[in-house]
């Protein structure tokens, strides 16, 4: 039988493994990729609690969630395109002017 | 009936106003004259008519309040005045005498820079000197008393590109201030002394009327009067604060003649003579001053036998003067001391202008034939009676007056002094001989002076020499009348044993002062008693010290012109001393000047530069330093900003389910 703690921990690993890959990889799109795997571990440990306590609240935010990552999808690789363009690369090392 | 006196300071202020303010735009220098000379003359015709009405009063004591100035718990200050007989003769003096100053100056200052500034500073110290004179309470004549300290600063400095000019005006400033430090803690002592008794006041009128509640010769009332005499000596230039007088010579002439002889050093003597209820309660005071008096007469008159400069040998006689009327006022001669106050202004006067005139000619004489020579050294005088008689004439009466000839207005005065100075129930033969020796230099040093100014041969340039002019008639009729008053101006108060030998001839001033010191002579015994033989044996002695006096000048400075150099060789020592003024401010930039400066420079380098400015630096070098060594952790690169993130969410989830 799985409960509702096999989702948590999966969603627990999901959400581990994206913080992993944002501070361990450099390419920036692989970071964006990280940071939505983080987002849906997250939805899923919504879900998991909505349908285990029976509430609909949480299902409605996993709703919110995902239309919200769409949008900061678009921004995302719109910005990605312009350093880009400035940079000829996609390399976060490459992006370090802001500092002493 | 007095309630327009509040118009008698009023007129000079005006003119302090408009020659101030609008004097440049003027221009013309006999309009800024007259406006400056008529604003006084208006305040001499206002203090004349209340003098009179005055006379006729049967009241003596007049207070005139005409406005409220502060109200502050139990203390109520008023803009007010007081008019007595006292304050009376000093407005008839003060405004009567810089009437005539003002005249003169209008000759005297001709063709100067800064004539209209000159004018207003002026009326503005005549302004403040009657403030000083007609308050009616402790704060009023504290405005005056530092308002004709300023306008002393400023006229001093009147020369201000001269630097031997500004530096006497800050002297005179610097040292008055040490004597007006007293005079606040006299001030602040005797509030709280008489409060303790129940009465907050500092109106004249109630400090006499309640000065009883003080214990007769107690500390307080003795250490208040002390206060009260450091101040006299700043202002009124005594030992040990006179040095700042023989300076204050770099001002103009006039100014001299004004405020550094006839009306602003005499405050001190006003002031004590205001307080006489106090000063006679506190015998210990009494004597102090007495002796500060006689000494300073005696010290003084010593360094003005060796002085050349003109003006300079005035001073020092203006020094020991102001001695004789502090010597006065410490054995309870406070009637003596007022009139020789008046004569003394009278004849200094008209000496310090005659001086001026001597100074002016030789100036336009020197200018004439492009020379550079000292106008104001006698050594390059002599022989000008010829040249100038009217000066001279002028010169020689106020000299036999300050001399204490016979019937000259000095010899009433200076003997009646002396006689206080003997005979009084807290005189001591000692005061007396200080002052007699002192009357005998200041005959000497007197002649000393106009032999060598007036009389024999002509020292000055051969090319200047024929240039010297009589004054015009502006500078030469406030002389005329100067020495008129310095001639009989003594008559009013003759003493009473020379009055019943000459046909019961009252003692005018004696009797006219009599509501403002006749109370407290009579309340702590203040006589002079003695038989009519021994006072004329006195008087005599006196005349004769100072017949002498005159007799020696004219022998080393007429008869036998080389003498006074053989003699100064043969003294050496003794004569460089005196010349140098006794070495005393050398000996006050010593002990007070140096230290001070030594302390302000050590304040600044270690105390200013080391702690000061080395917290405000170390702060900004710490912060600087923080920095450095933080701005590290901004690295710019998105992981280390991440990892500091998720190691935050670590350590809050930590403390969240660890706690």
């Amino acid at each position: 039988m799985i409960s509702v703690y096999h989702y948590l921990v999966l969603s627990a690993i999901l959400f581990s493994l994206g913080v992993i890959g944002v501070l361990t990889r450099r390419n920036a799109i692989v970071l964006f990729m990280c940071v939505e795997l983080m987002l849906n571990a997250v939805n899923l440990s919504f879900i998991a609690l909505s349908s285990h306590l029976g509430n609909m609240d949480g299902q409605v935010f996993v709703f919110f969630i995902m239309t919200v990552a769409a949008a900061e999808a678009a921004v995302g690789l719109a910005l990605m395109i312009a350093f880009y363009r400035n940079r000829e690369s996609i390399d976060v090392e490459d992006f370090s002017l802001l500092k002493w | 009936m007095y309630d327009k006196l509040w118009l008698i300071p009023l007129f000079p202020f005006l003119g302090f106003l408009i020659n101030g303010l609008l004097g440049r735009k003027i221009k013309n220098e006999k309009v800024i004259g007259a406006i400056g000379t008529l604003a006084i003359f208006a305040s001499f015709l206002l203090s004349c008519r209340y003098f009179l009405q005055l006379l006729a009063d049967e009241v003596k004591v007049h207070e005139v309040v005409v406005a409220s100035w502060m109200s502050v718990g139990s203390l109520q200050v008023d803009w007010g005045f007081l008019f007595d007989p006292l304050s009376a003769l000093m407005m008839l003096n003060v405004t009567g005498l810089a009437t005539l100053i003002h005249l003169y100056s209008i000759g005297y200052m001709h063709g100067e820079d800064g004539y209209p500034r000159y004018f207003s500073y002026l009326n503005l110290f005549t302004f403040a000197m009657l403030m000083l004179v007609m308050g009616n309470n402790a704060l009023v004549l504290f405005v005056g008393w530092e308002g004709v300290g300023l306008c002393s600063y400023l006229l001093i400095g009147y020369y201000y590109e001269k630097k031997s000019a500004s530096d006497a005006g800050k002297k005179a400033f610097v040292v008055n201030r040490i004597g007006d430090f007293g005079f606040l803690l006299g001030l602040f002592l005797l509030f709280w002394s008489l409060g303790s008794k129940g009465v907050w006041t500092i109106r004249f009128t109630e400090i006499a009327a309640n000065a009883h509640l003080l214990e007769q010769g107690g500390l307080v009332v003795t250490l208040v009067t002390l206060c009260f005499f450091l101040g006299a000596t700043g202002k009124s230039a005594q030992i040990p604060l006179y040095t700042w007088l023989p300076d204050a010579m770099e001002g103009p002439t006039p100014v001299s003649a004004l405020i550094h002889a006839a009306t602003m050093v005499t405050a001190g003597v006003y002031m004590i003579g205001r307080m006489n209820g106090l000063y006679a309660l506190a015998p210990e005071t009494m004597l102090v001053v007495a002796i500060v008096g006689g000494a300073t007469a005696l010290f003084a008159a010593t360094i003005g036998l060796a002085q050349n400069d003109i003006k300079r040998v005035l001073a020092y006689s203006t020094v020991s003067q102001l001695g004789y009327m502090f010597l006065a006022m410490g054995v309870g001669a406070f009637t003596a001391g007022i009139f020789h106050l008046l004569t003394h202004a009278f004849f200094k006067a008209c000496l310090f202008l005659g001086s001026g005139s001597v100074i002016h000619a030789m100036h336009h004489a020197y200018h004439h034939a492009h020379l550079h020579d000292d106008p104001q050294d006698m050594r390059n005088m002599g022989g000008l009676r010829k040249k100038m008689p009217i000066t001279f004439v002028t010169f020689l009466l106020s000299t036999l007056a300050i001399a204490g000839i016979p019937f000259f207005s000095g010899f009433f005065s200076k003997d009646e002094i002396l006689w206080w100075a003997f005979a009084s129930t807290r005189g001591h033969w000692g005061l007396w001989l200080m002052g007699a020796i002192a009357a005998g230099l200041t005959a000497f040093y007197m002649f000393r002076l106009v032999f060598m100014t007036f009389f024999g041969e002509q020292k000055t340039d051969v090319r200047a020499k024929d240039h010297i002019p009589e004054s015009p008639l502006v500078i030469t009729l406030p002389l005329m009348i100067l020495a008129l008053l310095a001639t009989f101006g003594g008559l009013i108060g003759i003493p009473h044993v020379l009055g019943n030998l000459l046909g019961h001839l009252p003692n005018k001033i004696e009797a006219f002062l009599s509501p403002v010191f006749g109370h407290t002579q009579h309340l702590h015994h203040l006589h002079a008693h003695g038989s009519a033989s021994a006072e004329f044996g006195l008087m005599g002695l006196s005349v004769g010290i100072a017949l002498c006096g005159i007799l020696l000048a004219w022998f080393l400075y007429c008869r036998r012109p080389e003498l006074p150099g053989r003699i100064a060789g043969a003294f050496a020592g003794l004569h460089r001393a005196i010349y140098n003024k006794w070495y005393v401010d050398e000996l006050y930039d010593l002990l007070f000047v140096n230290p001070t400066k030594n302390l302000g420079t050590r304040l600044w380098t270690f105390f200013d530069v080391r702690i000061v400015d080395g917290l405000v630096n170390g702060v900004a070098w710490l912060v600087r330093g923080a920095g450095r060594v933080l701005r590290h952790t901004q690295t710019g690169y998105t992981h280390s900003y991440a990892m500091a993130m998720v190691m935050g969410l670590v350590a809050i989830i930590a403390v969240c389910v660890f706690h």
